[in-house]
């Protein structure tokens, strides 16, 4: 036995970091990941902590084939950004990563909600350090708004978790699912619990946290953000809401409407970021589909997603670093300076278009052949749409525009050492899991049946991917591409950035003139009577003169006189 | 400073050139193959010759033309956030 939760070994190791330096530092950060990976390795297949707390009894590890899976897949995350950002002299950014990817794992083992909720504040916290470490206006604002609405995300979930209890009794954080369950609470407690994992998910029109806050965190950063929080709100989806028909169109809106934003931004990282709603897009569909094949492709995505997203999150992360420029209009021609890096990002972009033996090709597929079986011709479509879209602007775009396209004229270094050593293990990993996909295949939840190597499905895919490059070719010798240009494109946080401060100020500034008309009059009145009393009792006011008290006995026998003379009548 | 005056891969047209070629002529014999290639299809469409290569044509171009006229409306200058 002698195995802990595996949060308590990165909380542990994060009180540790925050009172050492140097190299004694790194030694702890690197040795965090192996040690949780291995205290998971050791962990009894029943293994089960549990804390009572007040009514309730809390389960803080709970182990099965899903659970498991994601723990892997954190340890291993965590790993590749601790490599990739052992470089950082930063306390506060390192200690809160650390948080944060034991937050992450503490939510993927929790056993009851009311866990899950804590270590859901937990991620968005800690995450908040790493977009605040970039130490600039810009990404404190973004930083500001990332959290309040992380913290909404929370605060509904609390809420729906709490509705859920009362309902059913039970805080087991299990198949939730939309039906209306007994004593019909459970239905507006499900629809909350759905809504607060959607928050976290980026679904449409509650995804603008995503593009707004991750291309502003430390290039670092963005690494651990892009694997983390999005991944726990997958797994939450895949334990609590498989086969909910709503999150089919869900995804595929998903996969569909950022590709459009994609391939007109400027900010490359931002490109990434929109990118990584369309992955989840493909998840969030597979999870609705809810069958084993489409379950499992979910989750297999969600792995290969977390190690070539972050390996294209590194190679820009690396380009900002050297150049300290992340526009496509200010990069160009640096496969000249760094060629590995850009050797690894294109294995990065290789590895999310899913061409054959690159990771994306092995699990994708899975949700789209499943879409096909579960009757969805349209999604089917949108989803064929979108794998088009996503070679066009993160597969071509992200390496062409930073690493070809014209000569910007940089010479920056090749990246540091660790930086490179990251992206390649993240470069092995996904030319590993695309090449052999089986290791992976069997830490799935359900038995895999999918044979991703057949000659039909390679030749497909190698016809949508090279045409879609063709059209490329086309469009950029034509001149119809458009060009990386400055400046930004407004989305859903409009409402939020610009509508409502817009009408926040309009509504403060209506209110400042009703008030000054009403102090206005008020005032006016108000000296009216003021000098009506001071005309009346003041210092020279009739009321206030003063007369000798003879006037009084003058006027007292006067009218005692009256009184005599009228007694006589 | 060697640096700058080595050339590169990719510094005159002819390599650029290659690539392309390449390109062409992978994408050319993709179509040979699949005369040859016995596929199992889900799906009507997906029988049709030359399927997933229009369509991986089609849709890029439609995403990169449909993306271009929406720079018109979704637009602004980089500083719009911060008046």
């Amino acid at each position: 036995m002698g195995s802990v939760a595996p949060f308590l070994i990165f909380f542990a190791a994060a009180a540790i970091v925050a009172v050492t330096s140097g190299r004694l530092r790194s030694m702890v950060l690197l040795a965090t990941p192996i040690v949780g990976a291995a205290n998971l390795y050791l962990m009894p297949a029943d293994m089960s902590v549990q804390v009572p707390l007040l009514d309730f009894t809390l389960e803080l590890v709970r182990l099965d084939r899903l659970s498991l899976l994601f723990g892997y897949l954190f340890h291993l995350a965590a790993f590749l950004g601790i490599v990739y950002a052992l470089h950082v002299r930063d306390r506060i950014e390192q200690v809160a990563a650390i948080i944060y990817a034991g937050s992450a794992l503490g939510a993927v083992f929790a056993g009851d909600l009311i866990t899950l909720f804590l270590f859901w504040e937990s991620l968005a916290l800690s995450s908040t350090f790493l977009i605040l470490a970039r130490r600039t206006q810009r990404s404190y604002r973004a930083a500001m708004r990332y959290l309040a609405i992380q913290v909404l995300s929370g605060v509904i979930l609390l809420v729906g978790v709490l509705m859920y209890a009362k309902a059913t009794g039970s805080i087991a954080f299990e198949f939730i699912g939309l039906q209306p369950l007994d004593g019909g609470l459970a239905g507006p407690a499900s629809w909350l619990i759905l809504l607060a994992f959607g928050i976290k998910c980026a679904f449409p029109f509650l995804h603008n946290w995503l593009t707004d806050a991750y291309p502003e965190a430390t290039p670092t950063g963005t690494v651990f953000l892009s694997a983390f929080t999005t991944k726990v709100a997958v797994y939450a989806l895949a334990r609590a809401f498989p086969g909910t028909e709503l999150l089919v169109y869900v995804g595929a809106a998903m996969t569909m409407f950022p590709i459009f934003f994609a391939v007109i931004e400027n900010d490359l990282r931002r490109v990434l970021s929109y990118s990584l709603i369309n992955q989840i897009g493909f998840m969030v569909a597979g999870i609705g589909i809810g069958t084993a094949l489409a379950v499992n492709g979910a989750i297999s995505h969600a792995f290969n997603d977390v190690v070539f997203k972050g390996l294209l999150f590194m190679s820009m992360g690396a380009v900002l670093h050297r150049t300290g420029k992340i526009n496509g209009s200010d990069l160009g021609g640096l496969y000249k300076s760094m060629p590995v890096t850009t050797t690894f990002c294109i294995v990065g972009a290789a590895s999310i278009s899913a061409f054959p033996l690159f990771s994306g090709f092995v699990s994708k597929s899975m949700v789209m052949a499943a879409a096909l079986e579960e009757g969805h011709p349209v999604v089917w479509l949108a989803l064929l749409f979108a794998s088009a879209g996503v070679f066009h602007h993160a597969g071509i775009k992200i390496p062409y525009f930073a690493f070809f396209a014209h000569d910007s004229g940089l010479k920056p270094k090749e990246a540091p050492p660790n930086m490179l050593l990251a992206m390649g293990l993240a470069a092995a990993i996904s030319i590993f899991n695309g090449a052999y996909p089986w290791v992976l295949y069997e830490m799935l939840p359900y038995p895999v049946e999918y044979a991703p190597y057949t000659s039909a499905h390679v030749l497909t895919q190698i016809q949508l991917l090279f045409f879609s490059a063709l059209a490329f070719v086309w469009l950029q010798l034509t001149g119809l591409y458009p060009p990386e240009l400055p400046g930004i494109n407004i989305d859903a946080e409009w409402s939020y950035r610009k509508a409502l401060p817009v009408a926040a100020r309009r509504i403060t500034g209506l209110a400042a003139g009703v008030r000054d008309v009403v102090l206005r009059w008020g005032r006016s009145g108000l000296l009216g009577i003021f000098e009506l009393i001071l005309r009346h009792s003041g210092p020279e006011g009739a009321m206030a003169r003063t007369r000798p008290s003879g006037y009084m006995a003058l006027w007292m026998t006067v009218l005692l006189s009256v009184f005599l003379l009228l007694s006589f009548l | 400073m060697t640096e700058n005056t080595r050339r590169h891969i990719f510094d005159g047209p002819k390599n650029i050139r290659r690539v392309r070629y390449v390109l062409y002529t992978v994408s050319g014999l993709s179509l040979v193959v699949e005369l040859f290639v016995k596929r199992y299809v889900d799906h009507p469409w997906e029988a049709l010759f030359g399927f997933y290569a229009l369509f991986g044509f089609v849709a890029c171009a439609i995403l990169v033309l449909v993306a271009k006229e929406l720079r018109k409306v979704l637009m602004r200058g980089e500083d719009y956030y911060d008046g």
